[in-house]
C-alpha cells in the first residue's frame, strides 16, 4: 500500500500537524518506506489468534468511585500558555 | 578521597561507617557534572543546589540513624520522569518550559529512600530513538571512543544521558525507561548494567507517556548489584497506575547472589542472524560457556516470531504514541504557537513543538489507527504480538532464562544511520521482543569488541522473575570481569 500526497496531507490533518507543501514529498517517501517495511506482517498466519492489548496479562483493577485527588487549580494552571481567571484560554471558537 | 569508582553498594557502606559525608560524595559528583557535562551533554537540566540540600538532609539522617538505603547516593534522573518543581522536558521543544506540580511515583520512591538527584538526563525526544540524536537539546556524547579514533560515538537511546552519565562516573546510578530497548541498548553501548523489569513492576504514574502498553521504568548502574539496589527502591504497587501489579518486591540484592547452578538457560536460535557481527557472536558463546561453567544447563529454544518483533513494534508503539501525544495541543501546558483559529493553533503548535522523528511516528500511528486501515495494521499487529508472547511462554516452560546479545553492534558514530529510519530501528532487534511480551530483560557489560568498545549480553526472564535475571546477570558480570573504563570520565 502506497500513500499519495493527498493521503499524507489527510494524515497530517488527522494528527493536527501542519505540513508545508514543500515537506510533503519527503514525508511521503519516509512514511511509504516505513509502511512498506511493516507490510511483512501480512505473511504471518494470525487466523484464530486473539489480539494482545498489553503486556500486563492481567485484568485491569477497579477502584472505589470516590474523589482521591484535586482541588489545586492554581498549580495546574501554572503551566498554561494562556489563562483567563481559573480557566485555560484559547482563541475564540464560536462567533 | 576518590569517589568516582565506588559502587552504590560500597558508597552506602562508606557513608554508614562515616568514612565520608554525603556532602563530600555528592559535592564531588556535582563538580564532575559541572565540568564534564559541557562535553557530554548528558544532562538537560543540572540541579546542583537541590542535590547539595538533599545531601545535607542525608547527612542528618545518617547521623540520626534514620537514613534510607539510598541516603546520599547521587543519581541521574531521565528527563521523562516528572519531578516536582524541576523542569521536565522529555527532550522536546514542546515541554521546554514545563515544570511539573507533582513527583512521579518512581522518583518519589527513590526520594523516600534518601536518594540525591543531580539533574535531569538527556534522552531521545519523547523516548523515540536509539541514538539520543533526536533530542531537542542536542546529542549526548558516549564517553567511550574507538581505539585510535576520536570519532564521537552515540550513547544509544533513548536513555542515552542516563547511560552516559553512569559510564562517565558523574552519576552513581540512573533511572531510565524502556519501551523497545531504551534501557538495555544504551547500557550495552556505554558499558554499564541496565535492567528493564516486568511490565507492571514499576509504576508509570508521572512518567511522560510514549507507548503505554510497553513503557516501563528501570535502572542503570555500574554493577548488577547496584541495579538490584535501585530497582528494589523504584519498584512496587501504585494504585495510581492501573497496570501496576500488586505483589511484594523481593530482595533483589540477595537474589543476585543465588548463582545459576541447576538453572536451564535457553539460547533462542532465531537470534543468530545472517551476517552477525563476529565479536558479538563470540561474546555470546563466551557467555554461554560462563553459565555452563557455573553449573547451568544450556538448552536450544525457538522463538519463531522473533523476526516480526520490530515490525509489530513499529505499528503498536506509534499507534499508542499518536494517542498519548494528542495531549500536546498548546492549551493546558507546554509551548503554544498562535494561529488564526483553534485548529490552526493546534497544528502550528505541533509542527514547531515536535521534532521530525516524533512527527513521523505520530503520523504512522494516526494512519494505522485510521478508518479502513485499523484491521490491516493495528489489529493484525496485536495478533502477532500475542504470538510473540506465546513464543516466550512456550520457551519458559522449558528454561528459566534466555541469553542473547543486547544489540547487533557496539556504539556507532554520530551521523551514522541517520538517513534511514529503518536502519536505526534495527538496533532494537534483540530487545523489542521482550518488550512486546512484557518480560524482564537486563543488559550486562561482558567484553570489548575489536575496537575496544563495550558489548552487552542480554538476560531475559519469566514475568516477575527479576530475581533469576539478576542471578544470571551476576554470574556473567563475575565471569566477564569487564573492568575497562571509558576515555571520558570523572577522576581520570
Amino acid at each position: 500500500m502506497s500513500l499519495d500526497p493527498a493521503t499524507v496531507r489527510r494524515i497530517a490533518r488527522l494528527a493536527r500537524i501542519r505540513v508545508e507543501d514543500d515537506a510533503v514529498p519527503r514525508l511521503q517517501g519516509e512514511l511509504n518506506n516505513i509502511l512498506g517495511w511493516i507490510e511483512q506482517l501480512s505473511e504471518v498466519d494470525v487466523e484464530g489468534v486473539a489480539p494482545l492489548t498489553g503486556g500486563a496479562q492481567i485484568a485491569l483493577r477497579l477502584r472505589e468511585d470516590v474523589v482521591t485527588d484535586g482541588g489545586y487549580a492554581e498549580r495546574i494552571l501554572a503551566n498554561a500558555p494562556d489563562r483567563a481567571g481559573a480557566f485555560f484560554a484559547v482563541p475564540k471558537v464560536v462567533e | 578521597m576518590m569517589f568516582f569508582d565506588l559502587s552504590i553498594v560500597e558508597a552506602a557502606a562508606g557513608l554508614r561507617r562515616r568514612e565520608f559525608s554525603a556532602r563530600e560524595l555528592v559535592g564531588a559528583h556535582v563538580d564532575a557534572v559541572a565540568s564534564l557535562n559541557k562535553r557530554l551533554n548528558a544532562f538537560i537540566t543540572e540541579t546542583p543546589e537541590l542535590a547539595l540540600a538533599q545531601a545535607d538532609a542525608a547527612d542528618v539522617a545518617l547521623a540520626a540513624g534514620t537514613a534510607g538505603p539510598l541516603a546520599g547516593i547521587p543519581l541521574a534522573i531521565k528527563d521523562l520522569f516528572c519531578t516536582e518543581g524541576v523542569r521536565t522536558t522529555a527532550a522536546s521543544r514542546m515541554l521546554a518550559n514545563f515544570v511539573p506540580p507533582y513527583e512521579s511515583t518512581v522518583t518519589a520512591n527513590l526520594l523516600r529512600d534518601g536518594a540525591v538527584f543531580l539533574g535531569k538526563a538527556n534522552l531521545d525526544e519523547f523516548a523515540m530513538g536509539s541514538s539520543n540524536m533526536t533530542s531537542a537539546f542536542g546529542p549526548v556524547e558516549n564517553p567511550w571512543q574507538r581505539a585510535g579514533s576520536n570519532a564521537i560515538l552515540v550513547p544509544g537511546g533513548s536513555s542515552g544521558g542516563s547511560a552516559a552519565s553512569v559510564a562517565a562516573r558523574i552519576a552513581m546510578g540512573a533511572t531510565g525507561t524502556d519501551t523497545g530497548g531504551s534501557i538495555r541498548q544504551p547500557a550495552a553501548f556505554c558499558g554499564v548494567a541496565g535492567i528493564k523489569p516486568t511490565y507492571g513492576r514499576c509504576s508509570r504514574w508521572g512518567i511522560v507517556a510514549f507507548a503505554s502498553s510497553l513503557d516501563q521504568a528501570g535502572a542503570f548502574g555500574r554493577s548488577v548489584a547496584d541495579c538490584a539496589v535501585l530497582l528494589g527502591s523504584m519498584a512496587g504497587f501504585d494504585p495510581k497506575d492501573s497496570t501496576s501489579v500488586d505483589r511484594p518486591v523481593p530482595d533483589y540484592v540477595a537474589a543476585a547472589r543465588r548463582g545459576v547452578r541447576g538453572l536451564r538457560i535457553g539460547v533462542p536460535r532465531e537470534y543468530r542472524m545472517d551476517g552477525m557481527n563476529a565479536d558479538v557472536e563470540a561474546l555470546w558463546q563466551s557467555g554461554l560457556r560462563w553459565l555452563r561453567d557455573a553449573g547451568a544447563e544450556i538448552v536450544d529454544v525457538s522463538l519463531p516470531h522473533t523476526k516480526y518483533g520490530l515490525a509489530t513494534y513499529y505499528i503498536v508503539a506509534p499507534a499508542e504514541a499518536s494517542s498519548n501525544l494528542a495531549r500536546y495541543d498548546g492549551v493546558r501546558f507546554g509551548v503554544r504557537e498562535d494561529g488564526e483559529d483553534l485548529i490552526d493553533l493546534y497544528e502550528r503548535t505541533r509542527e514547531t513543538g515536535f521534532g521530525d522523528e516524533v512527527k513521523r511516528r505520530i503520523m504512522i500511528g494516526t494512519y494505522v489507527l485510521s478508518a479502513g486501515y485499523y484491521d490491516a495494521y493495528y489489529l493484525r499487529a496485536q495478533k502477532v504480538r500475542a504470538l510473540i508472547l506465546k513464543d516466550f511462554t512456550d520457551a519458559f516452560a522449558r528454561v528459566d532464562a534466555l541469553l542473547t546479545p543486547t544489540a547487533p553492534t557496539a556504539a556507532f558514530a554520530q551521523g551514522e544511520k541517520m538517513d534511514d529510519p529503518i536502519a536505526m530501528y534495527l538496533n532494537d532487534v534483540f530487545t523489542v521482543p521482550a518488550s512486546m511480551a512484557g518480560v524482564p530483560g537486563m543488559s550486562v557489560p561482558a567484553g570489548p569488541d575489536a575496537q575496544g568498545l563495550p558489548l552487552g549480553l542480554q538476560v531475559i526472564g519469566r514475568p516477575f522473575d527479576e530475581e533469576t535475571v539478576f542471578a544470571v546477570s551476576q554470574v556473567i558480570e563475575d565471569a566477564a570481569g569487564f573492568s575497562a573504563k571509558p576515555q571520558v570520565r570523572a577522576g581520570a
